[in-house]
């Protein structure tokens, strides 16, 4: 089964975007029978990887086709219904790897609304009309303020320990303690306490920010929403720009997309990515890159990334080794980051600035062993260059020459953090911070031997020896077990501070998917295997 | 007076400090409530009323002259001799719990709560009633449902009160003030918000919707949390009374529509001031469809953790069943298939438990649709009534979102659309019967569209006086 990414609105299945003014609402009416996979129903609003997939489509929209959106109200069009969260039988159906591929995608997705706050003076505000579990509540979290309904009955929950044995798979207990900042004790009842907890004392424990009755919920959404978009600043953003469809040729194995190709080779379990460097004019200055619209390199190349690295998450879950390359001129790619970079002031410049920062931390979150390959045709430049920073190894062809260069640009100086908020420079250097700055006073094209020398290179094969060292070192990557990689990989990647950001997925992939994989869950008698069925869970008592 | 002497129990409230307390506080909300929300315009008269002041045959049953806000709303377990053990599910055979296990205590107070919630709604639902009674015989039942219905809520509010700590004493209070219909504070189940505002359709409401209650009662009568199994046993002998109103109410409207219906030279009931059958199938239609809804979804994992938990069993479980288990076997259930036919399909019996017990429910209103039928046979008219399917008019459960006929054909849309003024009431049907209720109150005396029922209450003849109002 083949999954798109690409949708929109006029498409949805789940989701009702509507726009007033500077209020958009984005309403949940998830269609009990539009799931992605058969056997299990969308009840009562919960989700699975399809309904997130227009959620995550709808926050993007809203950022570049409506930069006149200064709130967003997430609620829901159900009656009584807000979200009961991800969907329990598809969960209880699908393999681990699924599981897991799902969780990062809705947490990716929520990260992404929490930057839209932060970044885009674009405000959330949780309109939570009805019951509200689980993963529901975990995307209420992610909002800015969360508004419930206080009909005796309505009760924000995170029902997973208690009822199915595992843990809230989006950030909820972080976010409980972190973000809410709630009381430990008073989480620690909450999260076992599966039925959840209404009105007042929802507000008390911080759990919400507000309450309101039903017949005056409309009349406080309005008031919020309104309060919120005055909080989000009066930044002057030009028009909407059009997103379209991303629509890459599929051949066999290869996707072909303007700007990127993703090449998968299932017998050696071999993914490449290739990006292209821009070529044409460089659109210089807010208006120009306004004019250029969705179309231009910064915008366009990385939203096929982004598409490239979704579908080999989901479609290629044995092709545990990413090789990135890049063709054309570093030194375009470096042009074409400093005139986006100059302009960052203009709201479009900035909202592209954003997305490239995002899709590059999905590629830091992407479980699969990176390497960079470095060659005479490469363009390692700028932003480019964040492709090979965010690897594991750097492979760097040494010509005599010196034909092979990469380049630093502003993209390269902290604009496109990690999510523990570093550069990937900064992640890099963490030993000697001094070399940060020295990469980035250089000037021009660094050559093999300058870049090994600043430590930018982890080796560096001559022509003779290139072949054979890279293809030995991929073979036997690719033979060792995926599950140590992924855990190694994820250790190292990160060095530095901790963030919210990285707790959550550090947890998700430490714990969450631990639990996933434990007897007392997906066992014969666990838990989320026993959920909606005639007979109950048993568990295995040991700690460990 | 205390509350000890105030409140006819047998849970030994006198030497129950926590109880006590509990009931303390909450028993002026609940007077504040009953005054507030309780029967409009009666509370000052002497109703003839029936009080249990214990659980003994003799003394459930104590008629007397009672103010309403001075009926003695009891606390009353049935009792029990020796050890019981649980009767089903997972821990079939084990010794029933007599206090509240900890891992089944958000289930266990989920099922009391939406249980409890129903008994104060219907009083609500009910409020006006009393202005439009047809006779002072129906005056005297309606109040009598009430105060029963405050006394059930008594009983869920005890359990809550002694097994659920500051939980249940919250959700006690939450009980007080939701309001039936109200926006902001509903009652939970969707039926108990709608308006029982004429009096065919508290006969249909105490025929149909507590009709629910009473499987649902039995059901948790089952129960392995013992003091649960008790007081709904009690809440049972009491429930019979309400369906016997709402069942022989409908039987006494049915018969007059017969009679009025042989009068008119037109054969048209209506015309003689009366309710004609037709209309009478509609409202079957509707009240029997929504009271259909509160058994829960077709296909339910939490039918399915009730019974495994062995909190909520079969009808009559312990007489009906040999094996407790329902691990083996399925239930073969017709299920909405390709482009609107219907198919089968085996759904493992624990997860089709609220199936299971809709299926007596269904069975049940039949036999009294057989009984309304024989009326209207013996008056000579040749017309039946019926009680639809369970799939027409559903807006819950897997039938909902698809349209079919009385019959449970399924059918489009537009075909359904075309019927609807056919099969349910219409704003005309609703305003005609309306104009019909006006109050009847004088002893004796009955509204043109009903008969009089077969004989009083308490061996008393049908023209005694059973409201004394004050003057």
């Amino acid at each position: 089964m083949t999954i798109s990414f690409d949708t929109h609105p006029s498409r949805y299945k789940h989701w009702k975007l509507s726009f007033d003014g500077e209020i958009a609402t984005l309403a949940m009416q998830v269609d009990p029978n539009g799931g992605l996979k058969e056997g299990y129903e969308l009840k009562l609003n919960s989700y699975d990887l399809g309904v997130d997939i227009e959620l995550a489509d709808a926050i993007q929209r809203v950022r570049f086709e409506h930069p006149e959106v200064k709130c967003v109200v997430v609620t829901s069009g159900t009656d009584r219904v807000f979200c009961s969260g991800a969907n329990i039988y598809m969960l209880g159906s699908s393999t681990h790897a699924w599981k897991v591929n799902f969780c990062k995608f809705t947490n990716e997705t929520r990260l992404y609304l929490e930057d839209a706050s932060k970044h885009s003076g674009i405000k959330f505000l949780c309109a939570v009309n009805g019951a509200c579990a689980g993963g529901g509540y975990e995307l209420a979290l992610a909002c800015d303020e969360i508004l419930l309904v206080d009909d005796g009955s309505s009760a924000v929950s995170l029902p997973e320990v208690p009822l199915l044995a595992v843990l809230p798979g989006t950030g909820g207990l972080t976010r409980v303690v972190d973000k809410r900042k709630v009381r430990r004790d008073l989480a620690d009842v909450f999260c076992t306490t599966s039925e959840g907890v209404r009105g007042k004392r929802a507000v008390e424990w911080g759990l919400v920010d507000a309450i309101a009755p039903r017949s005056r919920f409309a009349d406080a959404v309005k008031e919020r929403a309104a309060s919120l978009a005055k909080k989000a600043g009066d930044a002057r953003k030009g028009a909407g720009i059009e997103l379209d469809a991303l629509a890459p040729e599929i051949d066999g194995g290869t996707y072909r997309y303007r700007f990127v190709t993703l090449a998968i080779d299932a017998t050696t379990r071999v993914a490449t990515l290739t990006m292209k460097a821009p070529t044409g004019s460089t659109p210089e200055g807010g208006d120009a890159i306004q004019a250029a619209g969705a179309s231009q390199w910064s915008l366009r190349a990385f939203r096929e990334l982004d598409d490239a690295l979704l579908r080999l998450r989901i479609d290629h879950l044995d092709v545990g080794m990413l090789v990135l390359r890049t063709e054309g001129d570093a030194a375009k790619v470096v042009a074409t980051d400093r005139a986006l970079h100059a302009a960052k002031d203009h709201w479009l410049a900035n909202e592209i600035l954003r997305l490239q920062a995002r899709v590059l931390r999905r590629l830091d979150l992407t479980s699969r062993s990176i390497f960079a390959l470095i060659e005479k045709s490469s363009a390692f430049g700028g932003s480019l260059l964040e492709l090979a920073l965010a690897s594991d190894r750097i492979y760097m062809l040494a010509d005599d020459d010196e034909e092979v260069a990469i380049a630093v640009s502003p993209a390269n100086a902290g604009a496109l953090p990690m999510s523990h908020g570093l550069s990937r420079l900064e992640a890099r250097f963490q030993r000697e911070p001094e070399r940060v700055q020295k990469v980035l006073a250089t000037e021009g094209a660094i050559t093999t031997e300058d870049a090994n020398a600043l430590g930018l290179v982890t080796v560096a094969p001559d022509e003779i020896d290139w072949d054979d060292d890279v293809r030995i070192a991929i073979e036997e990557r690719a033979s060792l077990s995926p599950d140590a990689l992924t855990g190694m990989e994820a250790s190292l990647r990160f060095a530095g501070p901790e963030t919210m950001e990285t707790k959550i997925f550090a947890r998700l992939s430490a714990w969450q998917n631990w639990i996933f994989q434990r007897p007392n869950a997906v066992g014969p008698q666990g838990a989320l295997t026993k959920y909606g069925q005639p007979d109950r869970a048993v568990f295995a008592w040991t700690r460990c | 007076m205390s509350l000890t002497d105030s409140i006819p129990n047998n849970v030994d409230l006198g030497s129950d400090k926590k109880l006590l307390r509990a009931l303390e506080k909450w028993q002026p909300d609940f007077i504040n409530w009953w005054m507030e929300m309780g029967p409009d315009g009666f509370q000052k008269d002497e109703i003839y009323l029936r009080t249990a002041i214990s659980v003994d045959p003799k003394g459930w049953a104590n008629y007397e002259y009672v103010k309403m806000p001075d009926y003695r709303w009891g606390i009353f377990l049935t009792p029990r001799e020796g050890e019981r053990d649980i009767g089903f599910g997972d821990h079939a055979g084990d010794k029933a719990w007599n206090e509240v296990p900890g891992e089944l205590r958000s289930i266990l107070r989920r099922i009391i709560v939406t249980q409890a919630d129903t008994e104060p709604a219907s009083v609500e639902q009910q409020r006006q009633l009393g202005k439009t009674a047809p006779s002072m015989y129906d005056l005297r039942n309606l109040f009598q449902v009430n105060v029963e219905e405050g006394r059930h809520l008594w009983a869920m509010v005890h359990l809550l009160h002694q097994y659920f700590g500051r939980d249940g004493r919250e959700e006690a209070e939450a009980l007080l003030q939701r309001r039936s219909g109200h926006p902001d504070t509903p009652r939970i189940l969707q039926t108990f918000n709608e308006k029982t505002d004429d009096w065919l359709s508290f006969f249909m409401f105490t025929m149909f919707t507590d009709r629910d209650g009473k499987y649902q009662l039995a059901a948790l009568s089952e129960s392995g949390f013992d003091p649960l199994a008790r007081a709904t046993q009690f809440m049972l002998t009491e429930e019979s009374f309400h369906l016997f109103t709402g069942e022989t109410g409908v039987e006494r409207i049915v018969q007059r529509a017969a009679e009025l219906t042989k009068l008119d030279p037109n054969g048209d009931a209506r015309a003689q001031g009366g309710i004609d059958l037709a209309t009478i199938q509609k409202w079957i239609n509707f009240w029997f469809s929504s009271a259909v809804e509160l058994f829960g979804g077709e296909i339910s994992s939490n039918a399915a953790d009730y019974f495994a938990t062995g909190l909520k069993g079969r009808f009559r479980e312990r007489e009906k069943y040999t094996e407790h288990k329902a691990l083996e076997g399925v239930y073969s259930m017709v299920v909405p298939g390709e482009q609107g036919r219907l198919a089968t399909r085996d759904v493992p019996l624990r997860n089709a438990m609220n199936e299971i017990l809709r299926d007596e429910y269904v069975a049940d209103c039949e036999r009294a649709c057989r009984k309304w039928n024989h009326v209207i046979k013996k008056s000579g008219l040749d017309v039946e009534l019926y009680i639809p399917s369970r799939r027409f008019n559903r807006s819950m459960g897997m039938y909902a979102g698809q349209s079919f006929a009385p019959n449970g054909e399924p059918i489009s849309k537009e075909h359904f659309e075309s019927m609807r003024t056919k099969w349910l009431p219409t704003p005309e049907d609703r305003e005609y019967v309306r104009s019909l209720m006006t109050a009847v109150h004088e002893r004796g005396k009955i509204a043109n569209w009903i008969a009089p029922p077969k004989q009083g209450v308490d061996g008393k003849p049908f023209d005694w006086e059973y409201v004394r109002f004050a003057q």
